[in-house]
């Protein structure tokens, strides 16, 4: 026998963003629940709206199974203390044991358990462990600091088991199977017969019970009223998931906007409109010839479309009026807000950004590394030095200074006081809007570039420098003041900041020391996380970097990149087994140089002949940067070390043979080392 | 509004409806605090009547002065000096949110014609050593008010919780009259204007805020603030320090309209206000913990 049970946990406003948490969280708790009563986790669908998480479980078994334990106990001979301490342990008492072949055993009979029983514990105990990121206290209960907690007050429980109502209660509120419907469009409860009339009677009551569906109401509704206007909605999954949670019946509604705000940049119509109000945008349809909008070219490329003045918001009634009330509420809440834009963006140019930059002596950038002034300062003139001394190709130093010099001035902007996510790309704007070269507001534009993993890496000569400046001088100057991260602390995000001028130097290729000390040990852990995502082996990094001295990234990885190919073929492998076996030897044995006395061996002679050999071909290649050639010519030492392994005994009795045959291994040791410590390769 | 809706409320009608509205859901309606506040929550009927168990249910309109908001009457939206409309009910009611709805219906807005919204917004005031959940509550798209539930005042948990709702009555009263600029509101029905009583207030007191007020002597009063509360909080007179408590606070927001302030003193003012704001809640608590413990079984600090 089995059966279906709904669940539904009705609440004031779950915000949207926890939603998609709270669905899987009372999954989890639900089937653990089961499991721990002995139950198979059953088949279950959970879904939430903005006032009520419902969970539906079918083909629930009516009762768990009756469970037979046998528990061994002491020996019937045993002292009477185990005896009583066996008996404590179950709760049996003398007459209640069997005795068997002298030893006592306590036979415990579990009976199945309804599991309507197992359900009524069940919910309480999921409602008061319910992970919520944040939750609350309400009403009179709340005198007592015992209080049950929720996302924000409970107001109902259905539980159903087969149509049957599960008693139970919590914090005032017993179980039934009365819902409510839409906040507005219906009045009264709701009565739930069971799992399979919840949806249905919820959607007669105008409640869209299915996130997925509300989701794809949102999608699909808010294409076609952008497609009805003529326009391409901007795609926005995000967006769907948020108004899909703020809403039980959703209902997109395009409105518009006055044209004359599109002088603004489309980034910052598109912000104000997603983050403050939740609205999609729509962009013209693509379109051959002249005669669209005059749009700023700032981050968009040519032929990226431009932005219609439209907006798609997504209400929460079917209004009587068709939507027209609320598309001109929010028509006008948009109008304030990018007035306010528009104010921003105007009043913004009319102070150039050298003032602006002025104003960032004001700004402390850390108490210990003094204003945002004093660090651009720094910036400028590393910039302006990366640039002179070649090692930004192609980049104008003069160039480089001047965008270093403004890259932070639109920090003291109004636009980017207002939205400071647009910090970098106001700058850009403002820079190109005063006639500066492009390369210049690029840079300014670009400097915070690479921000996360996913984010490009500028290319173009100026915008390196700057963005290379800028973050090697936060890392030097925290660095400095010993504002070192720690473990999963790191306030002034200098991991990012590493990552990202290895990623600036090892895709633009850039030649330079990079640091010393500390901040390089830093930088190769940096480069160990990055490089193994791409497949690159940390000890082969370790390998290079025990020379000592490596602070090139770009020569670095040339050498790992080669070690790793050489290590991969068989010359290499064997290479690397002989050389374990040399380092070995050395490292037990101690020995001073003796005079050769005596004809060596042919394979000593043969080692000594093509370690001859190899060291200048080995020098060249290194001095070449070809570390692949480096390998190969060290390749050509895997033979005579094999075959010197075979035919010579090193710890000859002969204390001069001993002698000359381990200088001769010092020296071999020596020649691998010159392009990694091959003692930290694994394997 | 559309349709053949009567013709919106005025103002001071607006008020009228919320004051009697309220008043039927059993809500004291108090007059606004005679010190110059930040907020409604500011009110002794909302900080100070959120500490403790007793039951406690009041509305009032609170003028709320923020200083560095003003623009000499010549932004449609921002004032120096605007007006809250508070609430606040303890323990909160069980339908606190059907008894708002019911206000805003009250005022003329029609739930199936304007789109209303709770959107998540909780509330912290680090300055009162206070944080609750709520919402923000949407009408088309604009924040029309504040719903919170207190979670803490002054340090300590609040129980029972206290609901609170703030409603920006100029906001609202444009929303309902269809008005784009604050000035053109109808403060009555009999022609006088919200500029007509407000606009030169903004004027001068804008100009008094951003570049007449001494800053010698605001810097003065802000110290002597400071040291008496303490001294009222010495004398177990806690309503008094929490006084000076607020009207230190209103003397940070001046010196922060003069630009006095720099960022890094910032902070430190703003501990100052919070440990005066705490002491007083902290005094409150004391004064009257025996009296409330003995009163509500179950209750404790």
């Amino acid at each position: 026998m089995t059966a279906d049970f709904l669940l539904e946990l009705r609440s004031e406003e779950i915000p949207a963003r926890m939603q998609a948490g709270a669905r899987a969280d009372l999954e989890r708790l639900f089937v653990r629940a089961l499991a721990d009563a002995g139950l198979p986790a059953p088949a279950i669908t959970v879904w939430s709206t903005p006032r009520r998480l419902a969970l539906i479980a079918r083909d629930l078994p009516l009762a768990t199974e009756a469970v037979r334990e046998e528990l061994k106990g002491p020996r019937t001979s045993a002292p009477p203390q185990a005896l009583d301490g066996f008996l404590r342990k179950t709760g049996l008492t003398a007459d209640q044991l069997v005795d068997r072949d002298g030893v006592w055993f306590a036979v415990v009979e579990k009976p199945g358990r309804a599991t309507a029983a197992v359900l009524a514990e069940a919910i309480p105990a999921i409602i008061r462990a319910f992970p919520w990121p944040k939750s609350q206290r309400w009403g009179a209960d709340s005198l007592s600091s015992e209080a049950m907690r929720w996302v924000r007050p409970l107001s109902g429980i259905i539980a159903l088991l087969g149509g049957e109502v599960v008693p139970c209660a919590i914090g005032g509120i017993a179980s039934g199977r009365e819902t409510m419907g839409h906040r507005f469009h219906h009045s009264g409860v709701i009565t739930i017969d069971g799992v399979d009339d919840y949806a249905p009677k919820l959607r007669a009551a105008h409640v869209i019970a299915d996130q997925a569906e509300r989701e794809a109401i949102v999608r699909t509704r808010a294409q076609a009223v952008a497609a009805e206007a003529g326009l391409v909605l901007v795609e926005d999954e995000g967006l769907v998931i948020e108004n899909a949670g703020l809403t039980e019946w959703p209902v997109p509604l395009l409105g518009r906007f006055d044209e004359e705000f599109l002088a603004v940049p489309p980034e910052v119509i598109q912000l104000t409109a997603r983050v403050n109000q939740k609205y999609f945008i729509a962009t013209n349809p693509p379109r051959t010839g002249e005669g669209d909008h005059a749009q700023h070219g700032g981050g968009a490329s040519p032929q990226a479309p431009t932005l219609a003045n439209a907006f798609i918001c997504t209400a929460n009634i079917e209004a009587h009026d068709g939507g027209q009330a609320i598309i001109a509420g929010n028509r006008k809440v948009l109008a304030a807000r990018l007035s306010d834009a528009r104010f921003f963006w105007d009043q913004d140019q009319k102070t150039p950004l050298a003032e602006q930059a002025k104003k960032l002596g004001r700004i402390t950038f850390h108490e210990k590394l003094g204003s945002l002034a004093d660090k651009v300062a720094r910036v400028a003139d590393l910039a302006e030095w990366l640039a002179k001394e070649g090692i930004v190709p192609g980049a104008d130093p003069a160039q480089a200074r001047l965008a270093a010099e403004l890259c932070k001035a639109d920090l003291v902007t109004e636009m980017v006081g207002e939205f400071p996510e647009l910090q970098g790309l106001m700058g850009g704007y403002y820079a190109r809007a005063e006639g500066l070269p492009h390369a210049v507001a690029d840079a300014i534009r670009d400097h915070y570039k690479p921000v996360g993993q996913g984010d490009a890496v500028p290319d173009a000569p100026v915008s390196v420098a700057v963005a290379l400046a800028d973050k090697l001088d936060t890392l030097r100057g925290f660095f400095a003041i010993d504002e070192k991260p720690t473990g999963s602390k790191d306030p002034f995000a200098l991991r990012r900041a590493a990552l990202g001028v290895i990623r600036i130097i090892t895709e633009n290729r850039l030649r330079l020391a990079v640091a010393e000390g500390d901040l390089l040990t830093f930088f190769a852990d940096r480069l160990k996380v990055q490089q193994r995502e791409a497949g690159v082996r940390h000890d082969l990094i370790d390998a290079v970097l025990a020379l000592g001295g490596e602070n090139d990234l770009v020569r670095l990885l040339a050498r790992v990149h080669a070690l790793q190919a050489f290590v991969g073929t068989e010359d290499g492998r064997n290479l690397l087994a002989g050389y374990k076996r040399a380092a070995n030897i050395l490292k037990k044995e101690t020995w001073a140089p003796l005079p050769q006395t005596h004809e060596p061996e042919a394979a000593e002679a043969a080692l000594a002949e093509a370690l001859a050999a190899a060291g200048p071909g080995v020098d060249a290649a290194i001095a070449e940067e070809d570390f692949t050639a480096a390998m190969a010519a060290l390749a050509s030492l895997r033979a005579p070390i094999d075959h010197f392994f075979d035919a010579v005994t090193v710890n000859d009795a002969d204390a001069n043979k001993r002698a000359n045959r381990l200088a001769l291994l010092d020296l071999f040791r020596a020649a691998v080392h010159k392009v990694s410590d091959f003692s930290r390769i694994e394997g | 509004m559309a349709d053949a809706a009567p013709m919106p409320p005025s103002f001071q009608d607006m008020i009228l409806r919320l004051h009697a509205y309220w008043s039927a859901q059993g809500c004291l309606i108090l007059q606004p605090y005679d010190m110059r506040v930040g907020a409604g929550t500011f009110h002794t009927a909302t900080t100070l009547r959120s500490l403790g168990p007793e039951p406690w249910n009041a509305a009032y309109v609170q003028p709320s002065r923020r200083p560095t908001d003003g623009r000499y009457g010549e932004n449609p939206n921002r004032l120096q000096h605007y007006y809250q409309y508070q609430v606040i009910m303890k323990p909160s009611p069980a339908r606190f949110q059907e008894l708002y709805l019911g206000s805003l219906f009250a005022i003329g807005i029609d739930p199936l014609l304007h789109d209303i919204r709770f959107v998540e917004d909780d509330w912290e005031s680090p300055t009162l050593g206070a944080w609750g959940l709520g919402w923000e509550v949407w009408c088309d798209g604009m924040e029309v008010s504040q719903f919170t539930y207190f979670q803490q005042m002054g340090g300590f948990d609040c129980k029972p919780v206290a609901g609170e709702l703030t409603y920006g009555l100029e906001r609202l009263a444009m929303y309902i009259q269809g008005v784009d600029n604050v000035y053109d509101l109808r403060f009555n029905d009999a022609g006088t204007t919200y500029g007509e009583v407000f606009l030169e207030n903004e004027r001068q007191m804008s100009k008094w805020n951003f570049e007449v007020a001494d800053t010698d002597t605001l810097f003065e009063g802000f110290r002597r603030a400071e040291a008496e509360c303490q001294r009222a909080i010495a004398a177990h007179v806690p309503i008094a320090a929490y006084e000076q408590a607020i009207e230190a606070s209103h003397l940070f927001n001046l010196l922060q309209a003069r630009g006095v302030i720099s960022v890094q003193e910032r902070a430190s003012y703003m501990g100052r206000v919070r440990d005066c704001a705490r002491g007083s809640c902290e005094a409150y608590m004391a004064r009257y913990h025996d009296e409330w413990a003995a009163k509500f079984p179950g209750w404790s600090a």
